[in-house]
């Protein structure tokens, strides 16, 4: 065993800061490590200065035009990637329906499909959820019937993260609707811009629109845009919420908040002296650094396993459970740090930081941030629903 | 001992859920919240009427104070509603430092006003930087001509734009961090070098920060003894965490059956959610926060008027500690039992939690009053 990355890993790593500092854009950086939202022209651009490099998907195998970079290159390049300031590559074509399409897709789907993602001249978003379906996922109700060569969809997605920018969705439907729930589903990608297809915003808490509602009305989908077989869907789904989890820890954004949390906690008074120096405060913000790290090692381990050609087991839920535990401390720390400050709710400072904020100009976005971030122990399979698969899975239970 | 309402409080308290029940429905908030003023006049009028404004007035200026179980039902009662009127702020708060520092004659114009409603006043005294330290104002005021001059700032006063008139505390003598030497000032609204930046606050409410720059003041607008303010200021915050404490319950208690609903009705598996044993236990831990708080609150009403200052401090930490982890436990656990729509702007969860965490953040956070608890009872040893 060897904590030290190898002297190859560590030149990598320098290879891709030194990227980062010469291309990263600034105002892209600068919403980035405020804490603000990033704006689609922030992940469309930054996928874009990627692409250009050949490191559009860091995920993929060279096949596809990945980068072909083993688990261990990947983390480090999320975390150089976090640290730096770089939005998120967005999951829904690179690390969700494109490694689908990979495992499961024709050539003919994989050749029309998979470079748009990479250029980030198409948007996916993904089409799971419904409103009776959230946990129990196999009992969605979204109908597709087959007429002749196309199917004609009719149903309700929701929660769809971004589908407000998307052009396609890969959906799925239920194309047998006698047999057991799991074995009459069918994984769809369907043109958004199809006739029938209709978006609604949802608005969080926060005030922000980032999911919203997708209704399909007698939509035509070609059978051709059907991964693999009719009604082997469930299988698709698994293998992708497996990949889904497996990015879920977010070690490097975590490590990143941190940071953040230190430098406001050092600009923050408690009794006139710096919060950072407050022994109660210090303790919180020490009992979550160490939580990370054990999750890092804990990621790492299992990045290791990954190498060693395994998929991406039940262990992802793990990383995921506590991967959100940490994001909420995160914030919710930063929040605390605040105080009174964390009050005055702008709902403008979310994307860009007041020419004249009320306190602060780093407090304005927290206490949204907070409120935010609840939804990451909910979605992506909820945490309990994660401790139900490490029962079953690990546990045998 | 006992812990059950007399008939004619329960009598109030009724009424108030009932003038509740007809007049601010969740659609009904969301129109007063989404309004310019950010709090309906119409309601803060029949509040008036339901004679809840003069719960903190004495009976010789035509009140009812003391009266803290009445006070404790009344915003138990609100803080079910998510009411956003400055009750809290004005008819505890404000009235409370009056009561306590005011001349007979301030006294005399102040109270009957406050108990009609017509005037709604606000204590403004916490400051940029100073966080959650009492003592903390380097807000100056003095002696120019026959009155005064204040400069300074303040931060975060909730309910500042709804007010008529702003009780701003201020040094006339001693160092920043002394207890003596600060004065309270009763300040109009729209007195020339007073400027308000108005905003909503997480949980809706409208709220201001204070600049103070060269306040001309007449000599009658100190209020009570010079240098002397800090006592009653501080007993009128002391009554505001009795009062949030009150408020939280209200919140608590409701957020916890809206869950409890939403769990016996949202079907997963092929039943409803209530019936996984993971989700029983944690509703059950709720249920325990709400409880504890419901009797944090109740001791911190009954201990809020208390003469021994270092044992009514002590209740009042002990009760925000309490009920402070409740808001963030209860609010947080509403949210994921109700998954997605848990951070849906459309349901009420998604606003109760936004008053949790307010509720925790106001008038000193946990970790400040867990501070507080602990100092007083070295103090004492």
């Amino acid at each position: 065993m060897d904590l030290d990355f190898t002297p190859e890993q560590q030149a990598f790593r320098a290879e891709v800061r030194a990227f980062l500092e010469a291309s990263l854009p600034e105002p892209t950086r600068r919403r980035v490590l405020g804490g603000l939202e990033i704006t689609r022209g922030d992940i469309e651009g930054w996928q874009k200065i990627l692409h250009a490099k050949g490191w559009g998907a860091p995920s993929w195998p060279r096949e596809f035009g990945g980068t072909g970079w083993d688990p261990v290159r990947q983390f480090i390049f999320e975390e150089e990637s976090a640290a730096a300031g770089a939005p998120i590559q967005l999951p829904f074509g690179l690390k969700m329906v494109g490694p689908v399409l990979q495992r499961f897709g024709s050539p003919e789907q994989q050749a029309r499909f998979l470079p748009p993602i990479i250029a980030a001249t198409e948007w996916w978003c993904q089409g799971y959820s419904e409103p009776g379906s959230g946990s129990d996922l196999a009992s969605l109700k979204c109908k597709a019937e087959r007429k002749g060569d196309y199917y004609l969809v009719n149903g309700q997605k929701t929660w769809i993260t971004l589908a407000q920018h998307a052009d396609w969705i890969f959906c799925l439907v239920r194309t047998d609707p006698a047999s057991k729930p799991q074995a009459g589903i069918s994984f769809l990608l369907i043109d958004m811009r199809s006739p029938g297809v209709t978006v609604r915003p949802l608005y969080l808490l926060d005030g922000t629109h980032e999911v919203n509602e997708v209704w399909f009305e007698d939509v035509q989908v070609p059978v051709a845009n059907r991964i693999g077989a009719e009604n082997s869907g469930w299988t698709y789904a698994k293998f992708l919420l497996g990949h889904e989890r497996t990015n879920i820890a977010g070690v490097g954004a975590s490590k990143r908040e941190l940071r953040r949390l230190k430098a406001i906690a050092a600009r923050e008074l408690k009794h006139g002296r710096p919060l950072a120096d407050d022994p109660a405060f210090a303790a919180r913000i020490a009992q979550v650094e160490i939580d990370l790290l054990a999750l890092e090692i804990t990621n790492l381990r299992v990045l290791e396993s990954e190498t060693q050609r395994r998929a991406p087991g039940p262990e992802a839920s793990l990383l995921k459970i506590k991967g959100t535990e940490i994001q909420q401390q995160l914030a919710e720390l930063m929040m605390a740090a605040v105080g009174p400050y964390a009050l005055p709710f702008d709902r403008a400072a979310i994307h860009a930081e007041p020419a004249e904020p009320v306190g602060p100009s780093y407090a304005a976005p927290l206490a949204a941030r907070y409120c935010n971030l609840r939804k990451t122990s909910i979605y992506g399979g909820s945490n309990e629903i994660q401790k139900n698969i490490i029962s079953q899975m690990i546990l045998g239970l | 001992m006992h812990f059950t309402p007399t008939p004619e409080q329960q009598q109030l308290a009724e009424s108030v859920q009932k003038f509740l029940a007809q007049n601010y429905s969740f659609e009904a908030r969301k129109k007063i919240v989404a309004s310019q003023e950010g709090f309906s006049k119409e309601v803060w009028g029949k509040i008036a009427e339901l004679g809840l404004l003069s719960l903190q007035v004495p009976e010789a200026h035509g009140g009812l104070a003391p009266a803290p179980v009445e006070t404790l039902l009344t915003l138990t009662a609100f803080g079910r509603a998510l009411l956003v009127e400055p009750y809290l702020s004005s008819a505890v708060v404000a009235t409370t430092a009056i009561r306590e520092l005011g001349t007979a004659a301030q006294q005399e114009t102040l109270l009957p006003a406050l108990s009609s409603g017509e005037l709604v006043a606000v204590l403004a005294h916490f400051e940029p930087r100073a966080r959650y330290d009492l003592e903390q104002v380097a807000c100056r005021a003095e002696r120019h001509g026959t009155g005064w001059r204040l400069d300074g700032a303040k931060a975060v006063v909730l309910h500042a734009p709804a007010a008529g008139l702003l009780l701003v505390s201020a040094r006339t003598a001693g160092g920043p961090r002394e207890q003596a030497g600060i004065s309270l000032f009763a300040v109009p609204a729209a007195t020339a070098g007073l400027t308000l930046r108005s905003y909503r606050t997480l949980d809706g409410q409208c709220a201001a920060d204070l600049k103070l720059d060269a306040v001309q003041l007449p000599a009658e607008a100190l209020v009570g003894l010079e240098g002397g303010a800090f006592a009653a200021i501080s007993s009128a915050l002391d009554q505001g965490v009795a009062g949030l404490c009150a408020e939280a319950v209200g919140v608590l208690q409701a957020t916890l059956d809206a869950t409890v609903d939403y769990t016996k009705t949202r079907k997963q598996f092929a039943v409803p959610i209530a019936r996984f044993q993971a989700l029983q236990h944690r509703m059950a831990d709720m249920l325990m926060h709400v409880e504890q708080s419901r009797s944090m609150a109740i001791y911190a009403a009954l201990r809020a008027g208390s003469a021994d200052l270092a044992e009514r401090h002590k209740a009042l930490s002990a009760a925000k500690v309490i009920i402070g982890q409740a808001c963030r436990y209860v609010g947080q656990q509403a949210v994921q039992l109700h998954g997605g729509m848990g951070v849906a702007d459309e349901l009420w969860v998604s606003h109760a939690f936004k008053r949790l965490a307010a509720l925790e953040l106001s008038l000193g956070d946990t970790e400040h009053h867990l501070e507080r608890f602990v100092a007083l009872s070295r103090a004492a040893s």
